[in-house]
């Protein structure tokens, strides 16, 4: 490329950037920076409007670098790549600088402070901009076959899915059956359909479809490649099996906290939901008076969550035991009552018909047993209660399971504060995680219900298909590249890449350091290890780095 | 797979049925994407921020509506209608009613001049009626398709033969009077129903004084007062007398978990109050906000620590106790009326703005709709599903997502859109 041409965009984003910032200000500042012919301030960039004008000026003014000043790149760098593309400029000629999220946002009552830091920040990216060189993505053939970790009706529900759409699935399930939780569960809110029953006809379904192979009592041992080529080992029962698949779906659901040590749990006289499931479904529940005391272990300092379930099995439990012994005494102790949507609030609203006694406690003054009898302080009543009881039911949380971390790093996947597996954005990318080709699914992701997850396993499902159905995906070329003349072969990146994506090969000229591209993240390890600085991140090479720097020193006095 | 799949049809263009369009779109399955309005987005669209990250609404769902005008899998139909289908599972036959927008979509660059000379004023619906808008217009600034849009009802040439000034001023020759309604009959294997929701219309809670009262307000409307792209550039005022807001009450469960009006919760309400009031306080750190609830249903990921850190640090306080009454005082100041359950006294709090949580209902136009299809509505009108079967109605072929099926928040809407673009893609890929 011959002469630099350089155009700069400054997007108001409405007033979020335009109402802190002064922004044709910047737009003129701009102009008078190096390399840059172009440049104007647009209302919305990204709107269906900002995006033609940028395509239309790369032509008009034969652009050959573009610098859009604006929002975050987490969420609009991809566009504005893509814009690029369609005019015909390489995607990798694209510089993003970020005067929204950490500018305006930042610094909303200083508006001449803050315009001066923008103008150093478009400086800055002006200089990298110069400095871009286009790089070509490369397609990678995906392999055709899900690998769904996890049994539950979560996970058989994505498998049964895909296996549906002709997709090889294989699910893999750690205990010796599949079901999971459902299996101990005894009837279902809001139909009372028998819970193992509705699994146990879904395993069979499974079992015989042809495109499914189920391995249980197997668990993940190791997980290497990358989206569309994963090189999956299972360990089943001691033998490792290997298999190659092309997305990955974590449908491992999640356990229920045991309450050792709270309210004289002793799993007899009190109980928690779930073993009073089990009672309930053995038929060997024997008592007139039951106490449920909800928010068990949840909703306090160690787990500041609700864990969304439990008021409604709670509810379902009592509406059981009433059933069955309509003489019988039901307390549900609780802070909130959840019963969200259409079809739970009646449901509350017929427990409490049915003569359940629903009694409002706060933390502060939590529910006492004492001499076989419990004391709570009824918040709504404003008093003291006494209350008998033959048997204490404890709802407490789903809680993750303790190899979900385990799991989580073989996957290279994140896990929240609580062990739950956190997916790639909280509003609009609820099954994805930040790695492409990894889903997930249900109580993995956060307690859900029945239905919910049977709705978070089909959208699993439908986001893993992408790539199954496209047959190739295109990866980001932000990858490490060696220099062979350089390379001495010494081995520290080999030893560093927490990927396994770059290794020693003998070559003709020695030994020397190979980068798998497909694998490789582009974290940048191996590059800042390298005692012979044989190794450049592209996209992010020193010099471009260096050239962001360098005008930001320049102007510190 | 050999064959082409047959196009999947998605009714709806807020949040989940772009999301349910742009996965099928990436599957490579031809969408057709209808939309009533003359602009996708949807209810997302309108709100400010968004629970509990607080990222700005507009600002996230942008790029996918732009991902959704470009995509090359996907046919948008703004301003149009489902009229009739017939068929099954694997083969209907859809006839769409597209009106005519008396605009050239790929000759207007939504420059605005018709508008700056239209004489008509009326009252903008995007953004709940706080201002005035002209009777050509964008639907909202950040609209897709980017376009202006005549509106028939209003337009004095359409309706009284008089004016065409719009096109003396337009650059591009971009306004069409001659376009025609006109009708399209599409072919598709599998439907998808994501008609969202209406805010419920709190007038006849009389002893509130919505519409009586100037500074009450509805949830809706105050997320479009306190929007940078609102009708105050995001000056949060009282309607009354555009004085700052100080001191505001939060009333939850208004026309929700109510026997008079729907017995249902609407989900979403204590999460988006609690949002609403950390918002007034970022924009203004002396506004003390009151959120009247009647159960905290704070379930969702992440959700409980947002309600934490809304009282830890943003100067929000949460009371137990259903609002019996509004009142106003000389100042036109609400008077919060209300049972502390708490403490078991009736107390009263003047503020300076009241904010109705008003209950999530289904949009107008459901019940002809579903008919249309051929499914059933629940005893609400929202669509009717199996709680262990949740992405299917009760007609094989046709799915449904997002708040027509039930208020459901954000995240759950995204998640069932990709549902039910597994679900319709497993029909038409069979």
């Amino acid at each position: 490329m011959n002469e630099m041409r350089v155009g700069v965009f400054v997007c108001h984003c409405g007033t979020n950037i335009g109402g802190f910032l002064d922004v044709p200000e910047l737009a003129r500042y701009a102009l008078s920076l190096p390399n840059v012919v172009f440049s104007q301030d647009n209302q919305y960039a990204c709107s269906d409007a900002g995006l033609t004008e940028i395509k239309n000026t790369i032509a008009e003014k034969k652009l050959n670098r573009v610098v859009v000043a604006s929002c975050t790149p987490r969420t609009h760098e991809p566009l504005f790549r893509s814009t690029c593309k369609e005019a015909g400029l390489n995607p990798y000629l694209f510089q993003f600088v970020n005067i929204r999220d950490q500018c305006s946002w930042v610094h909303m009552q200083e508006r001449e402070r803050a315009t001066e830091k923008a103008k150093a920040l478009i400086r800055m990216g002006v200089a990298r901009a110069a400095l871009l060189e286009p790089l070509e993505e490369t397609e990678i053939e995906v392999n055709p076959c899900a690998l769904v970790v996890g049994g539950g009706i979560t996970g058989m529900t994505c498998a049964l899915s895909l296996a549906n759409r002709g997709f090889e699935v294989k699910l893999v399930e750690k205990e010796n059956q599949l079901g999971g939780t459902l299996n101990h569960l005894y009837k279902l809110y809001p139909t009372n359909k028998e819970a193992s029953r509705l699994v146990q006809e879904m395993a069979k379904e499974v079992k015989k479809n042809p495109k499914i192979e189920v391995l249980i009592s197997s668990e993940i041992e190791e997980v290497q490649g990358f989206v569309g080529n994963y090189d999956i080992t299972v360990k089943q029962e001691e033998k490792a099996r290997l298999f190659k698949a092309g997305v990955i779906i974590v449908a491992t659901g999640a356990e229920t906290l045991k309450p050792v040590g709270m309210y004289d749990y002793n799993g007899k006289t009190v109980v928690t939901q779930m073993e009073l499931e089990q009672m309930l479904k053995e038929g060997r529940l024997n008592a007139d008076t039951v106490v449920m005391i909800q928010c068990v272990g949840s909703r306090n300092e160690k787990r500041a969550y609700c864990s969304k379930v439990c008021c409604l099995t709670a509810i379902k439990n009592a509406m059981l035991i009433k059933e069955a012994n309509p003489d019988a005494q039901v307390f549900v102790l609780y802070r909130d009552i959840v019963t969200q949507g259409t079809k739970y609030e009646d449901y509350y609203g017929k427990a409490r018909e049915t003569g359940i006694t629903f009694i409002e406690y706060s933390l502060e003054r939590h529910p006492v047993l004492e001499n076989g009898r419990i004391r709570v302080y009824d918040e709504l009543l404003g008093e003291e209660l006494n209350l008998p009881y033959d048997l204490v039911v404890l709802s407490t949380p789903m809680v993750a399971h303790p190899d979900s971390a385990d799991l989580a790093q073989k996957l290279k996947v994140p896990v929240d504060e609580y062990g739950f597996f956190l997916e790639a954005h909280v509003k609009l990318r609820p099954v994805d995680f930040a790695t492409d080709g990894i889903f997930v699914c249900g109580c993995a992701h956060w307690p859900a219900n029945v239905g919910e997850s049977v709705s978070q396993a089909y959208g699993a499902a439908s986001r893993a298909s992408i790539p199954l159905s496209v047959g190739h995906v295109k990866t980001e070329p932000l990858i490490a590249v060696v220099d062979e003349e350089e390379c001495s072969g010494c081995g520290l990146c080999e030893l560093t890449c927490p990927f396994k994506a770059i290794r020693i090969e003998e070559t003709e000229k020695g030994r020397k350091a190979k980068v798998i591209a497909a694998s490789c993240k582009g974290c940048g390890a191996c590059g800042a290890g390298c005692p012979e600085k044989a190794i450049t991140m592209q996209h992010f090479t020193d010099e471009q780095l260096l050239a962001q720097v360098i005008p930001l020193a320049e102007a510190i006095p | 797979m050999e064959e082409k799949p047959k196009p999947v049809l998605v009714i709806g263009g807020g949040i989940a049925g772009i999301q349910a369009a742009l996965d099928l779109g990436d599957m490579g399955i031809e969408v057709h994407l209808v939309e009533r309005k003359p602009a996708i987005g949807g209810r997302m669209a309108q709100l400010d921020k968004t629970f509990p990250t607080n990222d700005c609404s507009i600002c996230i769902l942008s790029p996918k509506l732009a991902d959704c005008f470009r995509h090359p899998n996907i046919t948008l139909h703004t301003l149009s209608e489902v009229k009739n289908s017939t068929g099954q599972k694997g083969d209907f036959l859809v006839k769409l009613r597209k009106y005519a927008r008396f605009v050239k979509e790929d000759e207007c660059i939504n420059c605005g001049e018709c508008a700056a000379k239209c004489p008509v004023k009326v009252s903008d619906e995007f953004d709940m009626g706080l201002r005035k808008r002209e009777a050509i217009y964008p639907y909202y600034l950040q609209g897709v398709p980017a376009v202006m849009t005549i509106d028939r009802e209003n337009c004095l040439y359409l309706t009284r033969d008089v004016c065409r000034i719009c096109e003396n001023f337009c650059s591009r020759n971009a306004i069409d009077f001659e376009q025609k309604d006109t009708d399209v009959t599409l072919h598709v294997g599998a439907i998808i129903v994501a008609t969202g929701f209406d805010p419920f219309d709190p007038s006849g809670i009389s002893q509130y004084g919505y519409k009586r009262y100037r500074n009450v307000i509805t949830s809706l409307e105050y997320e479009r007062l306190i929007c940078a792209s609102g009708p105050t550039g995001g000056h949060l005022t009282r309607p009354s007398d555009k004085n700052p807001v100080e001191n505001i009450a939060f009333i939850q469960c208004v026309g929700s978990r109510d026997l008079k009006n729907n017995r249902y919760c609407s989900s979403v309400c204590c999460m988006h109050a609690t949002k609403e009031a950390m918002l007034a306080y970022e924009h203004n750190t002396k506004v003390k906000s009151h959120i009247f609830y009647m159960d905290l249903r704070a379930a969702g990921k992440g959700f409980q620590k947002y309600v934490a850190r809304g009282q830890r640090e943003y100067n929000i306080s949460y009371i137990r106790g259903r609002i019996a009454k509004i009142t106003e005082d000389r100042n036109e100041s609400p008077i919060v009326w209300y049972e502390n359950t708490q403490s078991s006294k009736t107390e009263k709090m003047t503020v300076d703005l009241a904010v109705l949580a008003t209950s999530l209902v289904p949009r107008k136009g459901v019940e002809e709709l579903a008919k249309v299809l051929g499914v059933d509505l629940d005893e609400y009108n929202f669509f009717k599903t199996d709680a262990l079967n949740p992405l299917d109605t009760t007609k094989p072929g046709i799915f449904v997502c997002g708040c027509c099926r039930e208020p459901t928040d954000i995240p759950e809407s995204v998640a069932q859109a990709s549902g039910a673009a597994e679900r319709a893609a497993e029909t038409v890929m069979r």
